[in-house]
């Protein structure tokens, strides 16, 4: 019997997975509801099967997601049993910071980058999976599986610690941490086929439908809530699109697309010419931002 | 599409990691930018930013650089050239290939040991301009040593030397000549040019003089075979599954051959023979499992199995057991690598305290020459003997890479600071038995109603840890207690007089002292030691020579202005004229000790007083 492809990344994922799971005191799962969350968290289940996943999982909730993955989120948790933790800065709650009048750059860093440093602080994890892959992106490309990150949090992309074999460097000091991506080697094709294949549910974001939206800067974006404020020569208008990618919503532009099932998205991923992170706006904010914000403790 | 067939496609495609390998100038990351770009792996709006950034620091002219998209990391991106190690994803109509994307530098060669340790094919480049370099040889040596056995030796440039046929011979007949000895499972040569794309993926009539495939043909038709000890099955347990109270299984990787339901198998360490109850593999229950899945097996009886053990085949297997074997090393860190020095080495499923007893010689990798050496330095590849603190079980890399395979950790930053591969194991620890004797430590020092310990003194030269030190020892003699002194001079006159002050014979110094130490608290002393001992490996090891409570660190806070100052035996005069190197606070380093049982501030306190000081420890601690 030969392993495909995707079998060969499974186990990976799930060696990485076990390997935590063994050495780390406290590790958690960073879970942001999307594809490639829910793709991990499918993989956790199985690493552990037919006991529960030993740690925690964790969202950071920047208060600007789609209802639809808040809603698909407690599902999740409530269908699975799962100790899902749900954190929000609540500093930056009570200082009004938001995606459209404190800007991408600015919503991203509060809500985002120094909520997750606060969450990690306040339950002294020492290890956190996020489902980032190294194909996304070109500075991902060369991010570690295991990713130490020092007593700040802080990535240093000159000094990552060689990473050899299957062998992980799990020494750490205390209040030191590191970031664990057991998807680094999965494509956006691969994670689309085990989804397929294994039949993992998904915010239904991601298919298409009929949905308000507006046009701002070239992208649709989705009117979720009334907090979008409407600009005099925006019009609201009705049509048929989905998101290849789940952010904040004024953040993440939606597609417009007639692909209601995965075997659909499959299709159009394969005829389509755009990757999947240009639907996000904060990556473009300058060159080689998306490395800037992972030095300061982005995921 | 029929997105059934496309599936069915995706899975028949065969998963493939390849490592490139070359100078910055050979145009490597060129290749990967040509690879992903031909097999149509790049979307516009990546190409587009591409564009932006070739035309900010791109190499080109107006052309668009490929090797941009490679670039990753923006200080990289802005020196023009590649440090770490990328990983990056293309197919084409058979193969998912991963590219590992290594820079050529001597002074990287740890990144591309890093690339290599999880490649199944080396592409070796060389720049038909230049020929076979220093760094081809090294790279072909590194390949070899990490055990890949598919290579592609992909001549670059032809476009450079008007497709000239017979300079790509003299090229072929070069390599052949130093790498005869390496023994590739498989070794190809094509000329090709990444900027044009000629022979990438398609076959140019530039060369129709060649009449091998494109590259990628190649790459796609390399079929891949493990050593046949790869058929023997083995697991290394990995995490234990009782999270629920009725379910006990074992999880871990299977790093070769299969299991079936029913079959029986060892665990090593017990010899425990057990039988195989269920096996969970991703894909749910099954009645089999193979190589490379990730396993949780069910057994038939309660055993005592935990992380580090191995479960692997009753017959046939070579695995041993010893806390010793030969390994090549390849050192991956600023600070040089010290025999006898304390490591943490970290193998599949476990790790453990241990050193490397012998540097057996180092190898100049450009030349393959075996050069006698005391220290490895930086990107340097030694053949060395290791000793561990515990028995471990290992098997040779040649028969099975995940179980001869170590990394080297530093145990006071937590760095990994070198790699290794595992060549045979060396029995000599196994002959020697230990011998029980009828009388041991507590017996002898109850006789005197004292308990046995060190007295650790560290400190800089002529900081008083000799005066404090005696006077601790004539106080503890009128006190009728047994006690020894070793002095840091005074041994340098006997047992280490072959030694001197590099760094080196600092650490193999203190490792004797620590021994001697060792045997002394063994023999029921009160045993002082009173040597400079600068480096915290050091004393960590001597630390964990004895029991817990046995070992007292005391640090003798003197400042160096103090002790230049004092000057006692006019060393530190010498030192800043020059005329005495490597020595400690001038030229050579103290580390601090960052939690000692007992500091001593001479500054304040007079030897009398804090000889009192130690005294009224001994008593608290009820060691005397």
């Amino acid at each position: 019997m030969k392993l495909s492809h995707i079998d060969k990344l499974e186990s990976e994922s799930i060696h990485i997975i076990r390997e935590v799971a063994s050495e780390f005191d406290n590790p958690v799962m960073l879970y942001s509801i999307g594809k490639d969350s829910s793709v991990m968290l499918h993989l956790a289940q199985k690493a552990f099967y037919p006991s529960k996943i030993p740690f925690k999982l964790m969202h950071i909730d920047t208060t600007w997601k789609f209802k639809e993955m808040i809603n698909f989120r407690d599902e999740t948790a409530k269908k699975y049993n799962l100790d899902l933790l749900v954190h929000i800065n609540q500093e930056g709650v009570r200082n009004n910071i938001n995606p459209i009048s404190s800007g991408s750059k600015i919503h991203t860093d509060v809500m985002k980058t120094q909520s997750l440093i606060q969450a990690l602080d306040k339950y002294k994890f020492d290890a956190a999976f996020g489902g980032a892959r190294r194909d996304e992106e070109k500075s991902r490309a060369k991010e570690r599986i295991f990713s130490f990150r020092d007593k700040k949090h802080r990535w240093d992309p000159k000094n990552q610690k060689p990473e050899l074999w299957n062998l992980f460097n799990t020494n750490i000091d205390k209040d030191e941490s590191v970031r664990v991506f057991p998807l680094s080697n999965w494509t956006e094709i691969d994670i689309w086929q085990y989804i397929y294949q294994e039949n993992i549910p998904l915010v239904p974001l991601y298919f298409s439908k009929i949905r308000s939206v507006i046009r701002r800067n070239d992208m649709i974006i989705m009117v979720d809530d009334d907090r979008l404020k409407i600009k005099e020569n925006e019009k609201i208008e009705q049509k048929k699109v989905r998101f290849r990618t789940l952010g904040c919503y004024p953040l993440t532009a939606a597609v417009e697309s007639d692909a209601t099932t995965v075997e659909e998205i499959i299709v159009e991923l394969l005829e389509s010419k755009y990757s999947e992170r240009q639907g996000r706006l904060i990556d473009n904010d300058q060159i080689g931002s998306m490395e800037k914000k992972k030095q300061e403790g982005y995921f | 599409m029929d997105i059934e067939t496309f599936f069915q496609n995706q899975n028949n495609k065969k998963q493939l990691k390849i490592l490139t390998c070359g100078s910055v100038d050979d145009g490597k990351s060129t290749l990967i930018g040509r690879l992903l770009f031909d097999s149509k792996n790049i979307y516009s709006d990546q190409l587009n930013q591409t564009k932006i950034e070739s035309e900010k620091y791109g190499t080109q002219g107006k052309q668009i650089d490929l090797a941009l998209l490679i670039d990753g990391l923006q200080a990289e991106r802005e020196q023009g050239i590649t440090i770490d190690v990328a990983y990056r994803y293309f197919e084409t109509e058979k193969c998912k290939f991963i590219i590992a994307d290594t820079p050529g530098h001597e002074e990287y060669t740890r990144n591309m040991v890093t690339g290599a340790s999880n490649s199944d094919v080396g592409i070796i480049l060389v720049d038909a301009t230049k020929g076979i370099l220093d760094q081809t040889k090294r790279h072909t040596f590194i390949l070899s040593l990490l055990g890949i056995e598919n290579i592609i030796v992909a001549v670059n440039k032809m476009d450079l030397i008007n497709y000239d046929e017979k300079k790509f011979e003299d090229i072929i007949a070069s390599f052949k000549n130093f790498a005869g000895e390496f023994n590739f499972n498989l070794q190809k040569f094509i000329p090709i040019s990444a900027l044009v794309g000629d022979n990438v993926f398609q076959k140019n009539k530039n060369i129709s003089w060649y009449n091998g495939k494109s590259l990628i043909d190649e790459l796609e038709e390399i079929s891949l075979k493990g050593p046949l000890e790869e058929e023997i099955f083995s697991l290394p347990v990995q995490f234990v599954n009782r999270l629920s109270s009725e379910f006990r299984g074992f999880s871990g990787t299977i790093t070769s051959g299969k299991i079936k339901v029913n079959d029986e198998v060892h665990v090593f360490s017990s010899k425990e023979k057990i039988k195989i109850i269920k096996i969970l593999t991703p894909k749910g229950e099954s009645d089999f499992a193979v190589k490379g899945q990730a396993v949780t097996l069910t057994l038939d009886k309660e055993v005592d199995i935990s992380r580090g053990d191995l479960l692997c085949s009753i017959k046939n297997h070579n695995y041993f057991l010893s806390d010793q074997f030969a390994s090549h090393i390849i050192w991956m860190n600023k600070e040089q690598m010290i025999p006898e020095r304390n490591y943490i080495f970290k193998f599949i499923n476990f790790q453990t305290i241990g050193k490397i007893t012998d540097l057996v010689h180092k190898i100049n990798i450009n030349s393959f020459e075996k050069i006698a050496s005391k220290f490895l330095n930086l990107n340097e590849i030694g053949y060395t003997k290791v000793a561990l603190n515990k028995n471990t079980i290992f098997n040779p890399y040649k028969n099975n890479k995940r179980l001869g395979s170590f990394v080297i950790i530093d145990q006071f930053n937590n760095q990994t600071v070198g790699a290794g591969v595992i060549e045979h194991e060396l029995r000599r620890a196994s002959n020697i038995s230990w011998h029980q004797m009828s009388i041991n430590k507590n017996l002898r020092s109850s006789i005197n109603g004292q308990k046995p310990c060190v007295l650790w003194f560290t400190g800089l030269s002529g900081s008083g840890k000799s005066t404090i030190a005696n006077i601790i020892e004539q106080k503890l003699h009128k006190l009728e207690k047994h006690t020894y002194l070793l002095d840091g001079d005074n041994v340098r006159h006997g047992l280490n007089k072959d030694l001197g002050f590099t760094d080196v014979d600092r650490v193999e110094n203190i490792r004797r002292i620590s021994e001697v130490s060792r045997l002394m608290v063994d023999a029921g002393l009160i045993t002082i030691v009173s040597f400079i001992s600068p480096f915290k490996s050091e004393r960590k090891m001597a630390r964990e020579l004895v029991e817990s409570d046995e070992f007292i660190e005391i640090y003798v806070d003197t400042s160096i202005e103090e002790c230049e100052k004092r000057d006692p035996k006019g060393l530190y005069k010498k030192a800043r004229s020059g005329k005495l190197k490597n020595f400690t606070g001038i030229d050579s380093n103290y580390e601090i000790p960052s939690s000692p049982e007992i500091i001593l501030e001479t500054k304040i306190k007079s030897a009398e007083e804090l000889a009192d000081e130690v005294i009224l420890y001994l008593k608290q601690y009820n060691k005397i």
